[in-house]
Order: structure tokens, then C-alpha cells, then sequence
């Protein structure tokens, strides 16, 4: 399993991409395993404002509906509209192209109280 | 040695009475028999119901409000009504093996889709009322100006569906106001096209300014005059819902029926029920599955789009038949005919309104819809006792429909009877139901429907009564009605019942409902909060919801039970709040819970009071009983205790049973029909008459001696996750098979499949527990048959050996590639590295009689991800 070592991770496995002050999330490559293949993503709508710890989004498999939690407070602005048609992408390539939604963060401190890498691969046991 | 001697040996009990002993715990056992009428024979139960049934009057005709005489195609009705190969299957969950009733499923659809104007519906619901209060939920899932609250219902609409949609909203804390006017602050709006006055209006307008408010427009509506009449897709509906009943479903006096629910397709992930998509199978052959059901309260709990799991599968396979039959011109010649029988009695009579109408008028207070049965007898006698208009008027021009529907080849080709009667097996071939194999699944209770218990449903006295007929027309029907009522009573010890709920679902919902009620009446309704253990199944949280309770999980001790130190902490918690406790007996783990005593007592102790979901009443009846052990309520599954078939996925009927204190408060109408599925409760009085109490008591004991013998043959081979404190299970048992994903990479799902190459649908798959198989063999199977299904499963776990020793190839194997298709194993190109024999005859018992699964495994992705629920047009 990859864990990135330029990310922020949440216990609820989606991780984060700090550019300035906005923060790219996803979901873990941890996460696309368990949930295996993706059919559907919901992002939260552009223009929304999410609140850390708080549902925003939801990705489906088959087999489970699993809600996604915003890692940090702000306003969304920005869906990765290609997952509409190919939602394969985030089991494919989970930190890249699968990446969910951006948002522009209202306290980029929050960013400090996430996981580091290391601390994320302890808690997936792997 | 009997049959049930060398069951006992194996389980390793002297007595019947003595693994009984071991199994209920004795602190809760019933010590006396029921007090039921003795048990009938067959010719005297029939003669005592056909007597019964004799009493109903059939006085009162067109009595419309969504309900129509009809008359069911005799192919129709011998060959799917009649025939156990359509009527005793299950859910479609295993697609391979159910592919006759999804392509009928995905024939409703397209034709519901068609008739409508709409892109996407599913596949039935429970009622046309329960359909258009799904509907108003759905609207308000998907509002989003803040404040909206309003759902705005024209008092045009069915008063039976304007009382089941204020019964849902309120509990949500919807505001329902009956008017055509909108409110500033709705988020929906529900119209009846034509409405139950029959007066057919242009709405055009009205929906155009909801949208442009961003109120969301519902449509209820009649497919018969959706033949005729603009369709509610052309001007602009968002949702259109309805009842299919009128082709060529008896009203049976008030249901089971098929409503129907279509939208728009950028809506499809918030609608409710089970919807079939179009996939391929591993051959790259079209192949049809359930498709988006991480939608449902199965998978979704509390955050699912509603906690129906039942809908109405043997309805909507009848209803869609008769579009086939009929094709687009048959039912647009149907039409015309009840049209021009309706103008000629308007011009006669003394009609309310000048709006155009298609088969109802209203005379003084006196709505008359005609239907498929009328003649011109009928109007001629109509118009003899109804007061005459002045001077004749012509009938107003329909607003009509320009647009073709049912353009699909399957609704184009099959209208010789031969065809018909070809199409229709052919379908039926395709799927397993329990003439072919029992069907272990557990929770699910697939046992026998006696073919006795099936006759009266073909009777007229049974299937002609529409269900606002008079009650002094109903005699037969109240009486039956009380004596199954009291049967129930004394099975469940409760005080009252009530018939109403379609679905076991609806029952919880009642039930709950009830709950809510009596709080309300004692100065407490703030306790809304519902302790639901994890091991429930999703419908109880999703019922939870939607009657108003904030969920609040209990958690599970390793062995399966309730942990009683969370549910004490969490009752004390919430002890100011605490509504009710939804709790399964024995519990969804199958096993009788020692503590259930205590569990009732602490949830009392705070306040709260106890639900008893009755999905497992088959381990219990005239053992023990829910009121006993210290429930308040109860809800029975019919289709499952009590026999009434599966049907493929519905009908159910979900009675609530209460104790004397609730017994004033389930509510009126939280079904469409003030009997709910009035016809089908024949079958369970039929089952209690012809068993009465030492047969029912027997069964319980015969069905738990069953899951035992299988746990214990088994044993070796696939352990039992939970037991009991003696080691022995309830009705059902889990087999554990987690570990052979990493012996062999095998998952539950490829045994599934590979049953049925063993000719075998698989028992519960990966719940309550991943990685699992819950079976559920109920009393109704024989030793031999009981053994032919260990004797599979053991059969299974030696390939599942190979492949760990490695004498099978872990990818390349009889169990990945399950199901094994005909075309495949007759295939020039065979080049598996096993043989064509192990393929599809791994059993010589599979000599005497081979079940084909018509497709291969099916993907379920590709589903998801290209998602079709129609069929492809003429020519595509």
C-alpha cells in the first residue's frame, strides 16, 4: 500500500495536498482497496463550504456507500469533473488523477492536527 | 428409524422435545399449547374460506380512486400467478440465476418509462400512496433553498394517498398543505393527472412556475390513460408515480399491487427501491442485475434513500405481462373502449365539471370510473339511477398523446397465445425457485406455500372486492380478517393487530409509529432516541429515521450477543430520550439470547419501550412469544413465517402486533389500502387453518432440528460462527468461511456462484457477518434434500482444498468461474484446466436433473458504472 510522503492523512483515510492555501483531498490507496472498484463519486458541490471532521462527499463501490469527510474547513472550489465519467480513477491512481475536490482553506493551521504519513501507515497496520 | 430419528442422531439428541429444551432458553419458553382452532385438512379448510368468502357482496362497481376492475389474461394467470416456478422465488440478489424475472422487471420498467414519458423508473413499490410519500422524501433530499419545508398536495389527489403522505411528513416535521397554490416555501408539489374526480387539467403551467421556484412537481398518474393522454414527462414532471393495478392485477380488495416511480435520470441515485440495469456477463454476454444498491437500507442504514427492501416483483412481472400481451395497440384499444363507454354515460348524466376526463365523471358526490370489465349493460343500468343532465353535452377533446410508447420488440411480438404461453416458460426457465432446489437463505424463511393455500387467490369472491367497497360488502372478508387477527394475537401474545402494513418495512415503520404515539399521549414526546444493536438489519435503522428517532447503535459482544454493559450504558445515557429498543428474537446472529429477559427490562427501566422485529418468528412460534418475553410491538413477515410466497421479491405483509397499552395507537394509514394486502392474507389463514397449533408448533421445532443437522454435518467443513450457550443454533446457522481468502483466495461469493452449478440458489451472503453464509433450510425440507445440500457444499470444500494444495489453479478454477453456462461447457474452445464434467456434472445427483444458469458470473461494475434500465428499442 502507498502512503505518500508529501501528504496529510485523516483517520477516516482521505489525504490532503497542501498548495498554498488550498488543499487538494482524496481518498487513500488504503481506502480504494477496501472499498474496491469505484462505480460512483458524489463530490460536494462548488461553492459549499465544508466544515473539518464533517461529511461532504460520498463514494460508491458495488458493494458500499462510504461517506467522505472534509480533512479541513473551506469553501469548495473545485470537482474533479472527470470522475463523472471514469470513477475508475481513484482506484487507478487514488494521489493523482482520482484526487476528489479542492478547497480553499478558511484555516490552513488545521492542516497541523492531520495525520503525518507515518503515523497513517501505523493506524492501517501496514 | 424415521426421518426425524436419523436427523436427532446426527445432532446427537434422543427427543425432538430434548434439542427444544436446549435450544429456548427455558425462562421463556410458552408452557401450554396455543389456543388455535384445531387443524383442518385441506378440502375442509377450503370449503370453511370459499364459505366465508361467499358473504362478499359485489354491489358497488367503478368505484375508481386508483383502484379498477381488470381482467388478468388467463396465460397470465395459469402460467405466472398460478405457477410456483414464478411465484416462490426470491429477490433477485443472485443474478445469474434469476434473469427470467429481471428481464419481466426491466420489461415494467421500460414500460413504465414509456407510458410516462420518463427516463428512469424502478422496478414497483409497495402502493401508489406509499410511492407518492417516497416521492415527497425524495424531493426533500434533493431541496436546497434553505427553509423549504412545505410539500404542497392538490386536494385533487386519492384521499388515500393525501393520508398516507401526511401520516410520513409529520414524523419529519414536513408541512403538508392541501391547495394548488404554491407556497413560497415548498420544496414539492404533488398533482393527480387525471384526479380522483377524473377530471384531466393542464398543468403545464403550474409545473412551469414550481420550476421556476425550484419546487420540484410529482405526478400521480394511470397508465391505462397514458395510452390516450399526454404523458406528466411532456410537461415537465419530475417525478410520476402511480399504481399499475389495473393491468390486469385483481383488486383483491385493496392489494398486493405494483406501484411504479420514475424521474428524471439525474435524480436516479436519490430514488427509492430496486432498480434493474442492464449488465454483461463474463462471456461479454448482455445480462441483467440489481442494479445501485448501495442506495438501500441494506448496505445504507440510516443514510439509505428508504428503508423499503420488499417491493412488489409478482405484480410488477404481471402487470408488465399484460403490456406484452396486449401491446401498444391492444391497451390503446382497451382504452378507447372504456373512453367511449365513459362519454356515452357523461352525456346522459347529470356531470360535476367540464374538464376533459378519460374514464371517470362525477355525478352529485358520486364518482363513477369506468373500467376494462364495463359493457354497455353497464352503462345503460348507470344511467338509469343516476340523475340525468338537461340537454346532452359532447365530451371535451383529451389533451392527446402524439408521442409512441412501448416500441421495444418484446412488446411488439408475443400476442398469440402460443407465443405467450412460450415466452412466459421461457422466462420462468431461466430462473431457480423453489420447485427446482430449496433456497437456504437465511432470514429469509423460503418455506413451502402450500398449493392449497394458493387456490382462493384465483377465486373471484377473494379478488373482485375493490377496497372502498362497503364494509357490509366485506362480511366474509372482516370475518377472515378477525379470526387471522386473533390467531396472530395468541401466536405473538400481544392484544391487537393490525393487517395493514404491505411490507415488513411498513410494519416497522407502524410499529415505530406506534411507539412515537404513546409517548406523544403520555406528555413525552422528546424520547426519540432508538438503541439499535449493529447486528440489526439496515431497515431497522432506516425505519428508525423516518419515523422520527435519532439512531443510536448498540454494540455486539464477541459471541454475537447484545453486549449488555453497552446497552445499559447507553439506555442510562438517554435514559431522558429513550424511545424504543429494536431488537431481533432470536437475534440476526441466530442464536436464542439468554439475556433478552434483562435486555426488555433495562430499555423499561429507562423509559423506553421494546420493538420486535419478527423477521426470525419462524424460531418461535408456540415456543415462546414476543409479548411474553417483554416486547411492546412486533411485526410479523407473512411472506415469511406464514407462508405467503416470496414471489420474486414481493408481495409481503408485515402485520404490527401490539400490547394492550399500544393497542390504541398503530397508525391509520401507513399504507394506501385501509386492509393493506388484503387478498394474500387467504394464504396465511389458509397455512394456520391447516396446520393449527401442534402443526405450527412442530414446524418451529421440525425448522430449528433442520438448521442444526446442516450446522453439525457441516461442522467439519465450514464451522458455525455463533452458537448458543449448548453449542446449538436457532433456525438458521452462519457457516464461516473468512479464512479461505487467504487459504485458497476464495471468496463467500464464488462458493454463491458455484452452488449453483450444484443446481442450488446460495443461503445469505456476507451478512450479518463478511465473509459468511447464513442458511436457513426451515422446516419445509426433507432429510434428502438437506443432505443434498451439505452433500454440495462438502463437495465445494474439496475443490476449494484443491485449489489450496494446489491441484487446482487459484485463478483458473471451477469456483472463479461459476456459474458455468451450457454455451460455455459445449463450447468448441473449452480450455480450462479442469474438466467439462467437474464444470457442470460435479455431483451425480446432477444426472437426474441439471438447472443451466443461463448467464455467466455477472459484472457487477460494468453495471454501475454504464447504467441502462430499459430495454433497447425497435431496430437498436
Amino acid at each position: 500500500m502507498s502512503v505518500p510522503a508529501n501528504l496529510r492523512y485523516t483517520k477516516t483515510h482521505e489525504w490532503v495536498r497542501v498548495e498554498g492555501d488550498t488543499a487538494v483531498v482524496g481518498i487513500t490507496d488504503h481506502a480504494q482497496k477496501e472499498l474496491t472498484d469505484i462505480v460512483y463519486v458524489e463530490p460536494p458541490p462548488v461553492g459549499d463550504n465544508v466544515e473539518a471532521g464533517k461529511e461532504c462527499a460520498v463514494v460508491e463501490s458495488v458493494k458500499a456507500a462510504s461517506d467522505i469527510y472534509a480533512p479541513v474547513s473551506g469553501e469548495v472550489i473545485e470537482a474533479n469533473t472527470s470522475l463523472g465519467n471514469k470513477p475508475e480513477l481513484v482506484n487507478q491512481d487514488p494521489y493523482g488523477q482520482g484526487w476528489l475536490f479542492k478547497v480553499k482553506m478558511s484555516d490552513p493551521l488545521q492542516v497541523e492536527e492531520l495525520l503525518r504519513p507515518d503515523e497513517y501507515a501505523n493506524l492501517t497496520g501496514e | 428409524m424415521t426421518e426425524l430419528d436419523q436427523l436427532l442422531a446426527v445432532v446427537g439428541y434422543p427427543t425432538l422435545d430434548a434439542l427444544v429444551d436446549d435450544v429456548v432458553p427455558a425462562a421463556i419458553r410458552l408452557r401450554r399449547p396455543l389456543t388455535l382452532p384445531p387443524a383442518r385438512d385441506e378440502q375442509t379448510a377450503l370449503r370453511d374460506l370459499e364459505a366465508m368468502m361467499a358473504k362478499n357482496r359485489f354491489r358497488h362497481r367503478f368505484l375508481g380512486r386508483g383502484y379498477y376492475d381488470c381482467i388478468m389474461p388467463p396465460v397470465i394467470q395459469r402460467n405466472i400467478l398460478e405457477n410456483p416456478g414464478w411465484y416462490t422465488a426470491y429477490t433477485p440478489y443472485q443474478a445469474e440465476i434469476s434473469q427470467g424475472r429481471l428481464e419481466a422487471l426491466l420489461n415494467f420498467q421500460t414500460m413504465v418509462c414509456d407510458l410516462t414519458a420518463m427516463p428512469i423508473a424502478n422496478a414497483s413499490l409497495l402502493d401508489e400512496a406509499t410511492a407518492a410519500a417516497e416521492a415527497m422524501t425524495m424531493c426533500h433530499r434533493l431541496n436546497t433553498v434553505a427553509g423549504r419545508n412545505t410539500f404542497v398536495v392538490s386536494p385533487g389527489c386519492h384521499p388515500q394517498t393525501i393520508a398516507v403522505v401526511q401520516t410520513r411528513a409529520e414524523p419529519l416535521g414536513i408541512r403538508v398543505v392541501l391547495s394548488e397554490e404554491l407556497t413560497p416555501d415548498a420544496f414539492g408539489l404533488l398533482l393527480q393527472y387525471p384526479d380522483t374526480n377524473g377530471a384531466i387539467r393542464d398543468y403545464a403551467p403550474l409545473v412551469d412556475r414550481a420550476h421556476r421556484q425550484q419546487t420540484l412537481a410529482v405526478v400521480a398518474t394511470d397508465l391505462l390513460a397514458l395510452t390516450l393522454i399526454k404523458p406528466p414527462g411532456e410537461f415537465g414532471a419530475d417525478i410520476v408515480v402511480g399504481n399499475s393495478q389495473r393491468f390486469g392485477v385483481p383488486m383483491g380488495y385493496g392489494g398486493p399491487h405494483a406501484a411504479f416511480f420514475a424521474t428524471r435520470e439525474e435524480f436516479k441515485r436519490q430514488m427509492p427501491g430496486r432498480l434493474i440495469g442492464v449488465s454483461k456477463d463474463a462471456h461479454g454476454q448482455p445480462a441483467l442485475r440489481l442494479a445501485l444498491q448501495t442506495r438501500e437500507q441494506h448496505i445504507r442504514r440510516e443514510k439509505a434513500t428508504s428503508n423499503i427492501c420488499t417491493s412488489q416483483v409478482l405484480l410488477a412481472v404481471l402487470a408488465s405481462m399484460y403490456a406484452v400481451w396486449h401491446g401498444p395497440e391492444g391497451l390503446k384499444r382497451i382504452a378507447r373502449r372504456v373512453h367511449e363507454l365513459t362519454c356515452r354515460l357523461a352525456a346522459r348524466v347529470a356531470r360535476v365539471g367540464n374538464e376533459p376526463f378519460f374514464d371517470t365523471i362525477r355525478v352529485g358526490d358520486r364518482v363513477i370510473a369506468l373500467d376494462e370489465t364495463a359493457t354497455e349493460a353497464d352503462v345503460e343500468a348507470l344511467a338509469a339511477e343516476l340523475p340525468s343532465c338537461a340537454t346532452a353535452v359532447a365530451a371535451p377533446d383529451l389533451p392527446l398523446r402524439t408521442t409512441p410508447f412501448l416500441t421495444a420488440p418484446v412488446f411488439n411480438s408475443y400476442h398469440t397465445e402460443h407465443e405467450m404461453l412460450r415466452y412466459i416458460h421461457r422466462l420462468e426457465t431461466k430462473d431457480l425457485a423453489l420447485n427446482t432446489a430449496m433456497i437456504p437463505l437465511g432470514s429469509c424463511t423460503m418455506k413451502l406455500t402450500p398449493t392449497a393455500a394458493m387456490l382462493p387467490l384465483s377465486w373471484p369472491s377473494v379478488n373482485r372486492l375493490h377496497p372502498f367497497a362497503p364494509s357490509e360488502d366485506a362480511i366474509g372478508y372482516h370475518e377472515m380478517f378477525r379470526q387471522l387477527e386473533s390467531w396472530l394475537a395468541e401466536i405473538t401474545g400481544f392484544a391487537a393487530v393490525s393487517l395493514q402494513p404491505n411490507a415488513g418495512s411498513q410494519g416497522e415503520y407502524a410499529g415505530l409509529l406506534t411507539i412515537r404515539a404513546y409517548h406523544k399521549q403520555n406528555g413525552q414526546p422528546h424520547r426519540n432516541v432508538c438503541l439499535i444493536p449493529t447486528s440489526a438489519h439496515g431497515t431497522n435503522p432506516a425505519s428508525a429515521v423516518m419515523a422520527g428517532f435519532q439512531v443510536v447503535a448498540v454494540a455486539c459482544d464477541a459471541a454475537g450477543n447484545i453486549d449488555l454493559g453497552d446497552l445499559r450504558a447507553k439506555a442510562a445515557q438517554h435514559a431522558d430520550r429513550l424511545g424504543a429498543l429494536m431488537v431481533t428474537y432470536p437475534s440476526t446472529h441466530g442464536v436464542f439470547e439468554e439475556a433478552i429477559r434483562e435486555i426488555c427490562d433495562i430499555i423499561h427501566q429507562h423509559g423506553g419501550q421494546v420493538y420486535m422485529d419478527g423477521a426470525n418468528m419462524n424460531a418461535q412460534v408456540g415456543l415462546c412469544r414476543p409479548g411474553d418475553i417483554g416486547a411492546d410491538v412486533c411485526h410479523l413477515n407473512l411472506h415469511k413465517t406464514f407462508a405467503i410466497p416470496h414471489g420474486g421479491g414481493g408481495p409481503g405483509v408485515g402485520p404490527i402486533c401490539v400490547a394492550k397499552h399500544l393497542a390504541p395507537f398503530p397508525p391509520r394509514h401507513v399504507a394506501a389500502a385501509p386492509h393493506g394486502s388484503a387478498s394474500v392474507l387467504t394464504i396465511s389463514w389458509m397455512y394456520i387453518a391447516l396446520s393449527g397449533a401442534e402443526g405450527l408448533t412442530m414446524a418451529t421445532k421440525r425448522a430449528i432440528l433442520n438448521a442444526n443437522y446442516i450446522s453439525k454435518r457441516l461442522a467439519p467443513y465450514f464451522p458455525t460462527l455463533y452458537r448458543g450457550a449448548r453449542g446449538l443454533v436457532a433456525h438458521e446457522c452462519i457457516l464461516d468461511l473468512r479464512e479461505w481468502k487467504t487459504r485458497a483466495g476464495i471468496e463467500v461469493e464464488d462458493v454463491a456462484k458455484r452452488l449453483m452449478d450444484y443446481g442450488f440458489h446460495a443461503p445469505t451472503m456476507s451478512w450479518p457477518v463478511p465473509g459468511t453464509l447464513m442458511v436457513e433450510p426451515t422446516e419445509s425440507e426433507s432429510k434428502a434434500e438437506l443432505d443434498r445440500f451439505c452433500d454440495a457444499m462438502i463437495a465445494i470444500h474439496g475443490e476449494m482444498q484443491a485449489i489450496e494444495n494446489g491441484s487446482l489453479d487459484r485463478q483458473n478454477n471451477p469456483l472463479k468461474n461459476a456459474p458455468h453456462t451450457a454455451a460455455a461447457v459445449c463450447s468448441d474452445h473449452w480450455d480450462r484446466p479442469y474438466s467439462r464434467e467437474q464444470a457442470a456434472f460435479p455431483s451425480p445427483s446432477l444426472r437426474a436433473h441439471k438447472y443451466w444458469p443461463p448467464v455467466g458470473r455477472v459484472d457487477n461494475v460494468y453495471g454501475d458504472r454504464h447504467l441502462v434500465c430499459s430495454c433497447a428499442p425497435m431496430g437498436s
